[in-house]
């Protein structure tokens, strides 16, 4: 027998399940307990930058809505800087900027939507620029392992073509799944990012 | 604690044989909800590395028993008093300090406080049904709360679910965010569950197991069960692997 590695193995996931909400927003699930609930407010009152909007669906492949989805939400500021000891630049951080959120459905239609700042463009690897983008994480019954998925902005086309990680998506087709569309909507600027789990035009998933 | 390389790279790749993957036909919600194109695989950016970070200030320290974090003055939820402790590591073994845990479960009876449960076992008025807490410099973590009963759910029309409690983890990058299910040790409906058996190693399963505890059972009084949880583990940075941006 060779020596062995004393690594560890992860603990293997499982489903988040309907009741998620309990957990991690229960408010939703229909009772007060805390004091405050975690990831209401993404970008705080200080942020700089453009407020908007964020809203879809998330989509079965029946192509009905998924009603119990809960979507995790992690951004930079304005200007591409996270608020985390290793990003460079972290101590310029507005107060109260946490870029961290969850978001939860309308139980009827499965609609939801999040108030943030755009992000700013980053410094990915290689010295590439990344194009402004969101991360999100998606959670709910039916999903075993929690799905990762960026969102880009369909006014940031050169920014977006120049974009690492959308290019290394070989599909021309497919790199659309991760654009959202932008509307001005009572002089609010508000995106469309519809995230299709299965099917036709499947979003663009990754293993990160 | 233990010694911790100057500085700390990349994650290792999630291993996804590991892990349940996303279309199992016997879990029958996952038949629509899986995706059927390949995950595409990216070299970890600051958008992995970093994720958000939780302090005491965004929690009360009641919040972790939920004993009393919901029950009126004097009271108590029904069912079998419990401690759920144990560590949050890294597949380095490290431990994971400052980190969010956070559960839910079903009360004794099995029903949740949720408004889409309908199952006929009664609410208790005493018991909300989550908790959370923030690992301490070790990792560790502790909860007091009660046994969770098992439940039907839809899914064969016999299926029921093992006693289980769900487990919500972040560590320090958003590459290792995590949510599992906590079993306990001896439940004979854990070899039925489809959601277990989604899990391909029966070794996987084991490590969702939480073990009967005496050492850490408080006599008299609460029963307790330990399980660690463990987050991918990062490279040391021996040879630069460029990962620009920090």
């Amino acid at each position: 027998m060779p020596q062995s590695l004393e690594y560890l193995k992860e603990t293997p996931s499982q489903t988040a399940g309907p009741y998620v909400h309990i957990g991690l927003a229960p408010g939703a699930a229909g009772f007060q307990i805390y004091d405050q609930e975690l990831g209401q407010d993404i970008a705080g009152p200080n942020a700089k930058g453009q407020r908007i909007r964020v809203e879809g669906l998330v989509i079965d492949g029946t192509g009905s809505p998924v009603k119990d989805v809960l979507l995790e939400v992690w951004q930079a500021n304005a200007d591409g800087v996270y608020p985390h000891p290793e990003h460079a630049g972290h101590e310029s951080v507005e107060e109260g900027f946490r870029g961290w959120g969850r978001v939860i459905t309308n139980f009827e239609t499965g609609e939801w939507a999040f108030d943030t700042v755009k992000p700013g463009a980053l410094m990915g690897r290689n010295g590439q620029m990344m194009a402004p983008h969101i991360n999100l994480w998606i959670v709910a019954r039916g999903i075993n392992v929690g799905l990762n998925t960026r969102l880009y902005f369909d006014d940031e086309a050169e920014a977006n073509a120049a974009d690492p990680v959308i290019n290394v998506i070989e599909w021309e087709k497919r790199r659309e799944t991760l654009i959202a569309k932008r509307s001005e909507r009572d002089g609010e600027t508000v995106y469309r990012f519809d995230i299709r789990l299965q099917g036709d035009d499947e979003t663009v998933f990754f293993d990160i | 604690m233990t010694q911790t390389p100057k500085k700390q790279g990349e994650f290792y790749q999630r291993d996804r044989r590991w892990h349940p993957p996303a279309f199992d036909k016997d879990y029958k919600t996952s038949v629509a909800r899986s995706p059927k194109l390949s995950l595409i695989s990216l070299e970890n950016t600051p958008s992995e590395i970093t994720g958000p970070r939780f302090g005491h200030g965004d929690m009360t320290p009641i919040d972790n028993d939920l004993l009393s974090n919901y029950a009126q003055p004097d009271q108590s939820p029904i069912g079998e008093r419990i401690i759920v402790h144990g560590r949050v590591l890294d597949e380095n073994a490290r431990p994971v300090p400052n980190t969010l845990v956070e559960i839910w479960q079903a009360n004794a009876g099995g029903r949740y406080r949720h408004k889409k449960d309908t199952y006929l076992a009664p609410i208790d008025p005493n018991f909300g049904g989550c908790g959370r807490t923030m690992t301490d410099e070790n990792g560790y973590y502790y909860f007091r709360t009660v046994k969770p009963g098992a439940y039907p759910w839809r899914n064969w029309v016999n299926d029921w679910r093992p006693a289980h409690i769900h487990v919500s983890v972040f560590g320090t990058g958003f590459a290792q965010r995590l949510i599992t299910q906590l079993y306990f040790e001896g439940d004979p409906l854990v070899k039925t569950c489809p959601i277990v058996a989604t899990i391909p190693d029966p070794e996987a399963v084991e490590q969702l197991i939480a073990k009967l505890d005496m050492n850490a059972t408080i006599p008299l009084d609460t029963i307790a069960y330990k399980f660690d949880i463990v987050l991918r583990g990062r490279r040391s940075t021996l040879f630069e692997n460029r990962l620009e941006g920090n």
